[in-house]
């Protein structure tokens, strides 16, 4: 799977969550919680989604590590496929 | 017969809008079966039916706006007398005791009278004369059949009259299509409840500092082996710690009405949740003290999505007996809330942070939280909340105990 398709896969789920806002219009190394305005609920559907859709199980000790968009796709894309 | 009325969803409510029948006539109704859905201020609300029967006929159409206790279909309950409703006045707002309520609500204003909405198509009070075909597509591009001029039989309003309103809908929306919010019309419904909750209730507020410490270290054990899907926040914990506490201090958990308080036997945990664009509401957690960590959570995730899909029920709205509001990670370090009348109580957490701690063997840093309460002096006073405080930071010590 590559960046583009991870790309989508956060595009699609960050659009259910934040609606009104688009992944271009975010600042990639911004926080994540504050550039889209999510709470730790709409974090917890995220990780869900993600385990869901990428296979991914993301530990609570590791949401540490996801402050930005960035780190968030980097953090999925060394892990999709494992 | 059974009646069927407009029920009212807030106290403040004056009218609603009917915008989809969930039951149609010769359907089976149980108690409780979601029945329509109701358009108000608050957005699409999902009424519930109040007896057990069978639908017999509608009433009102699609598309009408009715003032609170319209009668808007006839279930057959077969039992042939008169409704055990309490007698609607097309005049008054006066609510219909919902199943999990103590007893019927008088409103708690005096009643403004409502005069049904002028309609430009020649009608009975209520009701439209509309096409079935024109029915079904001003409901599919939600267009708002009152105000249309009718060329039909006796003036009745068919599919070419909706062609100029077709072509507007896709502009404005005249009535909000299902799910689609009004943030505008709820801010409107927010400052009224809450303005008159200021102008009415004496509050007095308490905050107290609560240790996390361990609550946080038992939700990172019990996280650490589970998958997402079923992984539990904070906020569970905090909602659970406040039902139970609230069972050991009853003057905190009902409704203030008509100069009297009445507590409430069950405890029906209102939670507030921010919709994005600047909406609120609060719908309950039903027996919320019965309920398990892993149910709890179940909950707050399932009205969270409710809220922002539009798809709260009646009986969500009108049955909290108390109200918990939590900014979580990303709030102020405290919350001092508005109570949301006949409510007599309103329990704040902000954003639990890392504090010093004095411990037996120095000083170390914790997870703590603010707890807060605003309470309704005309029905209890500090020393009772210091205590309803205390007892909820007590059960968060044990939180396998939750």
């Amino acid at each position: 799977m590559t960046q583009q398709d991870i790309r989508t896969v956060l595009a699609d789920e960050f659009g259910r969550i934040a609606p009104e806002i688009s992944l271009d219009e975010v600042d990639p190394d911004g926080d994540l919680r504050d550039e889209f305005d999510i709470d730790s609920m709409d974090f917890l559907n995220l990780v869900i989604a993600l385990h869901k859709r990428l296979g991914v199980d993301i530990p609570e000790s590791d949401y540490a590590q996801l402050a930005s968009l960035r780190a968030l796709s980097n953090y999925l894309a060394a892990r999709v496929g494992d | 017969m059974g009646e069927f009325r407009m029920p009212s969803l807030g106290a403040d409510m004056e009218a609603g809008t009917l915008v989809e029948w969930v039951k149609h006539p010769g359907d089976e109704v149980a108690r409780g079966d979601i029945i329509a859905v109701v358009e108000t201020q608050k957005g699409a609300i999902e009424v519930e039916a109040f007896e057990t029967g069978t639908f017999a006929r509608t009433l009102v159409d699609i598309g009408a706006t009715v003032p609170v206790g319209t009668p808007l279909a006839i279930i057959d309950t077969g039992a042939g007398e008169a409704p055990a409703a309490a007698t609607p006045a097309v005049t008054a707002p006066e609510p219909v005791a919902a199943p999990s309520r103590a007893g019927a609500m008088p409103p708690p204003e005096p009643a403004t009278v409502v005069a049904p909405p002028p309609l430009v198509a020649p009608a009975e009070a209520g009701r439209l004369r509309v096409s079935p075909a024109a029915r079904r597509l001003a409901a599919a591009q939600g267009i708002d059949l009152a105000g249309l001029r009718g060329s039909g039989p006796g003036g009745a309003i068919v599919s070419g009259d909706l062609a100029g309103a077709v072509a507007a809908a896709g502009e404005e929306q005249a009535v909000p299509k299902r799910g689609a919010l009004d943030i505008g019309e709820m801010r409107k419904a927010i400052a009224a409840a809450m303005a008159r909750a200021k102008r009415e209730i004496p509050h007095y507020y308490l905050q107290t500092r609560i240790d996390l410490a361990a609550a946080n270290d038992w939700l990172a054990a019990i996280n650490a082996v589970r998958e997402p899907a079923e992984r539990l926040l904070m906020a569970a914990l905090l909602h659970k710690a406040v039902a139970l506490a609230l069972g050991k201090y009853p003057a905190f958990n009902g409704f203030y009405e008509e100069g009297a308080f009445r507590p409430s036997a069950a405890i029906h945990l209102g939670t507030a949740i921010a919709i994005r664009g600047g909406g609120l509401m609060a719908p309950a957690i039903h027996d919320a003290d019965t309920l398990a960590l892993d149910e709890m959570m179940a909950h707050l995730r399932d009205l969270v999505a409710r809220v922002r899909a539009g798809r709260i029920r009646g009986s969500e709205m009108m049955d909290p007996t108390v109200t918990v509001t939590s900014l979580g990670e990303r709030g102020a370090d405290s919350v001092f809330g508005v109570i949301f009348p006949p409510q007599v109580a309103i329990i704040g957490f902000g954003r639990p942070t890392e504090q010093l701690w004095p411990a037996p063997h120095g000083i170390e840093t914790r997870l703590t939280v603010n707890a807060t309460l605003a309470g309704d002096h005309r029905v209890s006073d500090g020393i009772a909340g210091a205590r309803l405080l205390d007892e909820i930071g007590r059960l968060l010590q044990e939180p396998d105990k939750l």
